[in-house]
């Protein structure tokens, strides 16, 4: 419903105006409407596109989407970090389809900048307690018996800027720390298999070649779990930050410890105690103490139509669009509210409803245009029901930065104007 | 962690392990040397696995600070701007807005060490040489105190000292909110508005983003 810039124009605006000024167009009797180009009126004249040819195939080696998508862009918030080499932007959620996230607008966090990686001077060493280290090329993984996983990756801090109220009007910054993609890689198990292990590996530490050199412990039955390291991001080469060519992915857990432009993985007998596992990625409580290793992402879910970016255009029937996601396995329902949560209704889910991967609910709605109370709350395969942010407060306070999962409010008023809201 | 030891043992073991392949098959990744592996193996644990050999003291510490890392941690580590504050803050972490730092929070000395050789400086890791990385070492944890000026940290001495923090962290115990069957209908009395993102207004580029789609 974007007012295509340069219309209407011509006779059939003005046949268009007068029409309405007769009261003949039915859309413009609602409320607070604005009549323009949404009406599906058919144009007299020949719209440029249906005369003139477009470009030719050698246009656009490496197509971008349409320019009338612009705004479709991942965006940061500026003052939360110093720089913007140690930052992280946000998925445009509002305005995207179906559970595969773009690469184009992945969410990206790094901690030195996004490194760009010749991959054929890449490496990774797999060494430690294992009975045989090994180095291998990108040509060498690239050999290695391959597979195709669906998985989201979420940042532990997604949701960290509303523990103390709601505080950024938007979807794309309260749940825009996540994406999803079709990964191409190996198993790590497949790659241990070729070192063995000694009786003694317990840990494995993992290692980025960036600026910061990244590194993060995981216990060894996750490597040989679903642990994965991937080069493939939906259908191309994961792009540079994901961590081309190579990054590792823990399924359901923090993003932070998929580990991008991944160099190295070191298997040893205890856990390191890395600042990215003591300094951050910890979940500091009201008594002082915080929670360690708080790997998985629990479930979760975001209504991304309607939202504060996007302003409903008038009473009527329209499809309430979301995602939801569970760090333990598959989602098995959405409940949506429209009362600010004294009653739920079940959404029926889209398939393909995968584990570790987000989940669509879609649920058609026809608003009266009055002030909603609009909210949805993910339940997952293990029974975890997505808690409210006052459950989560009780639980840990307000200073633990990470894992807020708490249910997302969105208040439509009158209008159609839509405010990210906290309720009691 | 170069353990050179193992790392024979684990090459002699090695052609047990190997799939076996025809003659002039090209394999899958190689063997790499002890060298090789000590060039990126540079990780640090609480019991001070991986410390390499070397030494510093706050003293020492205090120029390659002020000329390596103060432009942007301040001069007492205090901070500019927004870039990270490194020490202060102590018995800060109950108050409504705790301090975390290095002294404050980490539980681990030798992370402070690990940190510093892989990342700092920003923008020019791995330029500090083994000395200079533990005199910084030295020089953070002297300024509140944990340390004093001339306690010289090395190898032996890191894994030792007791940060004040070290037993702050207990395992992660979610889930950690009510479990059961969720409500479905009249969940809740009256339902109370208690917080506004829009009167915040921290939203970044709330104009230039077009009103409907
Ligand atoms: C150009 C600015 C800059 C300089 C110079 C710099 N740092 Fe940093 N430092 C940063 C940034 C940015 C981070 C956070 C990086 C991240 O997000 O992972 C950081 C993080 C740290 C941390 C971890 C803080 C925490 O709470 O987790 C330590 C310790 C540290 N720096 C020490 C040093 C030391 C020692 C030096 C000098 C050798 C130094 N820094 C030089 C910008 C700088």
């Amino acid at each position: 419903m974007k007012e295509a810039k340069g219309e209407p124009r011509g006779r059939a605006a003005l046949d268009r105006r007068t029409l309405l000024a007769a009261g003949g167009a039915a859309g413009a009797a609602l409320a607070g409407r604005v009549a323009g180009a949404s009406e599906a009126t058919i144009p007299e004249e020949l719209p440029d596109w249906s005369r003139y040819l477009g470009p030719g195939v050698d246009d656009e080696p490496y197509g971008k989407p349409s320019k009338y998508e612009a705004h479709v862009i991942r965006r940061n918030v500026e003052w939360l970090t110093a720089s913007t080499e140690s930052s992280i932007n946000f998925t445009p959620l509002p305005w995207l389809n179906g559970i595969i996230t773009p690469n184009g607008v992945f969410f990206e966090r790094h901690h030195g900048g996004r490194a760009e990686i010749d991959p054929a001077q890449h490496r990774l060493l797999i060494h430690g307690l294992v009975e045989k280290p090994l180095v291998f090329t990108m040509e060498d993984i690239k050999r290695l018996p391959c597979e195709d996983r669906i998985y989201f990756l979420e940042c532990a801090a997604n949701g960290g800027m509303e523990w103390r109220g709601a505080q950024l009007n938007g979807c794309q910054f309260v749940r825009g720390m996540i994406g999803c993609a079709q990964w191409t890689g190996v198993r790590l198990k497949t790659l241990l298999d070729r070192t063995g292990l000694k009786p003694n590996a317990k840990w494995v530490l993992a290692e980025g070649a960036d600026a910061s050199a990244l590194t993060r412990s995981f216990p060894i039955e996750k490597a040989l779990d679903d642990a994965f390291i991937a080069y493939g991001q939906n259908g191309e080469a994961l792009r540079p930050g994901q961590g081309y060519p190579l990054r590792l992915i823990l399924p359901g857990w923090e993003a932070n410890m998929s580990v991008k432009w991944l160099r190295r993985i070191e298997v040893g007998d205890a856990p390191w105690y890395t600042r990215w596992e003591t300094s951050k990625y910890t979940d500091l409580l009201p008594s002082g103490k915080a929670y360690k290793f708080t790997w998985v992402q629990e479930a979760n879910s975001v209504i991304t139509w309607p939202a504060p970016e996007i302003k409903i255009d008038g009473p009527g029937e329209y499809m309430i669009r979301g995602l939801a996601w569970s760090g333990r396995g598959r989602i098995v329902r959405v409940d949506l509210t429209f009362d600010g949560g004294k009653n739920w209704v079940t959404a029926p889910l889209q398939e393909p409803i995968l584990p570790k991967a987000l989940t669509r609910f879609y649920y058609p709605w026809r608003w009266d245009g009055s002030s909603t109370i609009l909210a949805s709350r993910a339940i997952d395969e293990t029974g975890y029901v997505q808690p409210t942010i006052v459950q989560l407060r009780n639980a840990r306070g307000r200073n633990s930065i990470y894992h807020n999962n708490a249910i997302i409010t969105w208040l439509v008023n009158s209008t159609g104007e839509v405010e990210n809201v906290q309720v009691a | 962690m170069s353990r050179s030891r193992d790392l024979l043992l684990a090459i002699a073991l090695g052609t047990a392990l190997a799939v076996p392949s025809l003659a002039g098959e090209r394999p899958i990744g190689r063997v790499p040397t002890p060298e090789e592996i000590a060039r990126w193996d540079i990780d640090v644990r609480p019991d001070g696995q991986g410390l390499p050999p070397g030494r510093g003291t706050a003293s020492e510490g205090e120029e390659i600070y002020l000329a390596r890392c103060a432009s942007c941690h301040g001069e007492f580590g205090e901070a500019v701007g927004r870039w990270p504050q490194l020490v202060g803050g102590q018995n800060s972490l109950t108050w409504d807005e705790p301090i975390k730092t290095v002294t404050s929070y980490w539980p681990y000395a030798t992370t402070v060490f690990d940190y510093i050789k892989r990342a700092m400086p920003f923008g020019d890791a791995q330029s500090l040489s083994d000395d200079e990385i533990y005199a910084i070492t030295a020089f953070l944890l002297a300024s509140d105190g944990i340390i004093s000026q001339d306690f010289e940290v090395n190898a032996e001495t890191l894994p030792k000292i007791v940060m004040p923090n070290a037993q702050g962290f207990i395992d992660d115990p979610r889930p950690d909110v009510p479990a059961g069957e969720p409500c479905m209908t009249n969940c809740v009395a009256e339902v109370r508005i208690t917080g506004h993102a829009r009167a915040i207004g921290v939203t970044p580029d709330e104009k230039s983003r077009p009103a409907t789609d």
